[in-house]
């Protein structure tokens, strides 16, 4: 049973085939994460930057449950959506149960703690280095949030990918809450898990090796990106 | 807003006491450089009298204003310059805007102190890969801009080549011939007799003597400060 | 240049970015059904048939028998199509259902090692064979989920005399999963279980494990469809749920799923027509 190398040629077969239904449901994957990891930027940076750059009671409590909750898992968050979009829950009559949304909704769950996170830390730094000259400029907390958050956007974009691995590989969150019904919500990971229950390893594992390159590909995209713009801005 | 007024001042971080009941009054006009020992409380001082440090007991008045409150007509040049990863020029401009002047007006501000300070030939490179002596000429630019009526300089020559430092003194000069008043440390002593007027020596968070420039070198009140221009000549 | 202008543009693409995959208005229901006849490839063949002809899209959510009955308890499905009778019985008797039609029934197989421990091969006495495995102590691998098929491979213990909460060993591997990953786990350790025939014949890594023991009556498994009551869920599609209930046991739907094969082989038999089944 040579199965791994069963597997990389059957993802080579299925990137060749360009099946429409794998074209699909790695469309989704990418739609439903990006969407995702670009609400959960709306939170949990700005949240991240306002930890990072003001000291209030109880901060160092809020720093340590945002670092806990990075660890969030998924099928956990899953569940909880889940209890809140349900016909019996109180977002019921919203009809999201088993969309798309709530793949999204759940993912942004999983990923704002971990944005909210590792973007306190970078601003914290940012703010130890640049907190007295802002200040002397006169600039409020909002000010100093939003010029922090561009000033470090090449060291953010990372974290966002981060994130955007993290929504991208889980699947307990969005299984629950999606249902993997054909078409509809199934993505490259709960497809991987249907195909493991099927007993299709090779075409499972050729699914996770497309997942995986795709995941790959972003990361080395930005981390160029990255770099670039470092050496042009210091 | 001049004169800013300090009285019975006290400063303690960590339990230990860094300003001690200090009082003086800084005026408008003379340059005034504050010296002293290492450790004698020269940069905290400052960031008391510039607002970025709230004393632990005493009080601070600007005595030229309506309420005595601190009034936003005022800078500071720190010793490592902070640059934001945005072209020199819009470095300066962010200042500008903070300040809430128009996007018009701050353009042009920009343009005319970055020509000042001599960086016009870098004013669209990002700040951060400047060079140390240009970050803090372009530091001095983003204060200038600002039109401040004092304008506080924390050893601002400290990391800086002998070139850059007499470029920046020069710069200094002209900012306050254009009618700032300049507050500045050094435990340069060549400096402080270039660009002082007054001499504020600083010892142990106390004030010990205060002198014209002049006077203090050559006929220093105090033991401290004599035995502090003897220990410091020799590395002038 | 101006930075407020410049987050604000990035705030909304990012807006933009999350708002992207809203849920698309189109006809279609929510069926709760079992892991089985997803992985068994029967809704594949089926549902584009029934979409075709109604224009109504069924979303299937698979899951077990009793998950699904749940789903469908705080009304988070329009149609319940599993394969647990009682399980059924007790969902109508809360009145989550509004009635139960019976429509196929496929069968179950027991499949074990070729090595076959416990010597049962070929045998067509469902219950002796459990005995057999019972009293050799061979690795036995129980769905352990609630799902259909883990509530008739209690019952078959129950009728072969064998309290299995109270005799279950270390050979008897109480797993928590699907269908699949309990195949999966057999496989890898070469141990016995009940498994639906529709997803043993659609299963590719069966490794060493083949089917010794079928045929026997008492194996027979009975799928019957419901529409959840509307009256207590006042969410449920009723229109369009019913449309689907009523067009699996119609003689177009049955013969649907007469039709589905693998390899040449019928996976479910319609009987809508069989009263009590």
């Amino acid at each position: 049973m040579d199965g791994i190398s069963a597997a990389f040629g059957e993802a080579a077969r299925l990137v060749a085939a360009a099946d429409p239904a794998l074209v699909a449901i790695v469309a989704l994957s990418l739609k439903v994460s990006v969407a995702a990891v670009a609400a959960a930027a709306l939170i949990g940076l700005p949240l991240g930057a306002i930890v990072g750059i003001t000291r209030f009671p109880g901060r160092h409590f809020v720093v340590v449950t945002l670092n806990a909750l990075m660890g969030l898992p998924p099928v956990v968050v899953g569940l909880v959506v889940y209890l809140l979009l349900s016909r019996a829950g109180p977002l019921g009559p919203l009809g999201l149960l088993f969309t798309p949304a709530a793949m999204v909704a759940a993912q942004t769950v999983l990923v704002t703690p971990i944005l909210a996170a590792l973007s306190r830390q970078v601003l914290e730094d940012a703010w130890h280095e640049h907190g007295e000259q802002l200040r002397s400029l006169g600039a409020g907390t909002g000010d100093s949030v939003l010029t922090l958050l561009w000033d470090t956007r090449f060291a953010l974009v990372t974290i966002v990918l981060a994130g955007f691995g993290r929504a991208a590989a889980e699947v307990g969150a969005v299984m629950i809450v999606g249902g993997n019904i054909d078409g509809v919500t199934r993505v490259m990971t709960t497809a991987i898990a249907l195909e493991t229950s099927k007993g299709d390893l090779p075409l499972a594992l050729g699914l996770g090796i497309i997942l995986v390159t795709l995941v790959l590909a972003i990361n080395a995209a930005a981390q160029l990106i990255r770099t670039a713009a470092l050496r042009r801005y210091g | 807003m001049l004169p800013l007024v300090l009285e019975e001042v006290r400063f303690v971080a960590g339990g230990r006491v860094i300003i001690d009941s200090l009082s003086m009054e800084i005026d408008a006009g003379p340059r005034t450089v504050i010296l002293g020992p290492n450790g004698a409380g020269k940069s905290v001082l400052m960031r008391l009298c510039h607002g970025l440090l709230t004393p632990t007991a005493g009080r601070i008045t600007w005595r030229g204003t309506r309420n005595g409150r601190r009034p936003r007509q005022q800078a500071m040049v720190f010793q490592r310059p902070v640059m934001l990863r945005r072209s020199a020029l819009a470095n300066v401009t962010y200042g500008l805007e903070l300040a809430g002047v128009s996007r018009r007006e701050r353009e042009l501000r920009a343009q005319d102190v970055i020509e000042a300070v001599g960086l016009s030939h870098v004013a669209g490179k990002p700040a951060r890969v400047l060079s140390g002596g240009e970050q803090q000429k372009l530091a001095l630019a983003r204060a200038w801009a600002l039109g401040p009526e004092v304008l506080f300089l924390d050893e601002p020559t400290a990391n800086l080549d002998p070139g850059a430092t007499r470029d920046l003194e020069t710069i200094v000069g002209q900012i306050h011939a254009s009618g700032t008043k300049i507050v500045m440390t050094t435990h340069n002593l060549g400096q402080a007799r270039r660009l002082g007027d007054e001499i504020l020596f600083i010892d142990g968070g106390r004030l010990v003597e205060r002198a014209p420039v002049d006077r203090f070198f050559a006929d220093p009140a105090t033991a401290e400060a004599a035995a502090f221009i003897r220990g410091e000549l020799p590395w002038t | 240049m101006d930075l407020r202008r410049r987050i604000a543009a990035a705030t909304f693409a990012l807006a933009a970015l999350a708002l992207s995959p809203y849920a698309l208005a189109q006809k279609f229901i929510t069926v709760a059904s079992t892991t089985s006849t997803e992985q068994s490839g029967l809704f594949k063949h089926l549902l584009p048939v029934f979409e075709k002809k109604s224009g109504i899209q069924v979303r299937v959510v698979a899951v077990g028998t009793g998950q699904a009955l749940d789903l469908a308890r705080r009304g988070d499905a329009d149609v319940v199509f599993v394969h647990a009778r009682s399980a059924e019985e007790k969902f109508l008797s809360e009145g989550h259902g509004v009635k139960r039609l019976p429509v196929m029934y496929n069968d179950f197989v027991l499949i074990g090692p070729k090595s076959d421990p416990a010597k049962i091969a070929g045998s067509k006495d469902i219950l002796d064979a459990l005995k057999k495995i019972r009293d050799r102590g061979a690795p036995f691998v129980s769905r352990g989920d609630r799902s259909g098929t883990h509530i008739a491979e209690l019952d078959l213990w129950k009728a072969a005399g064998i309290d299995i909460a109270k005799d279950k060993g270390p050979w008897y591997r109480d797993t928590g999963q699907g269908m699949g990953p309990a195949l999966n786990t057999a496989s890898s350790m070469g141990a016995y279980l009940l498994a639906d025939r529709g997803t043993w014949l659609a299963f590719r890594n069966r490794g060493d494990l083949a089917i010794l023991v079928e045929g026997d009556k008492r194996l027979f498994n009975q799928y019957g469809v419901m529409l959840v009551n509307p009256e207590k869920h006042a969410s449920v599609k009723r229109a369009e749920g019913q449309a689907f209930v009523d067009w699996l046991v119609s003689p177009e739907g049955q013969k649907t799923i007469a039709d589905y094969k693998i390899n040449g082989e019928q996976l479910f038999y319609p009987n809508a027509n069989q009263p009590g089944a």
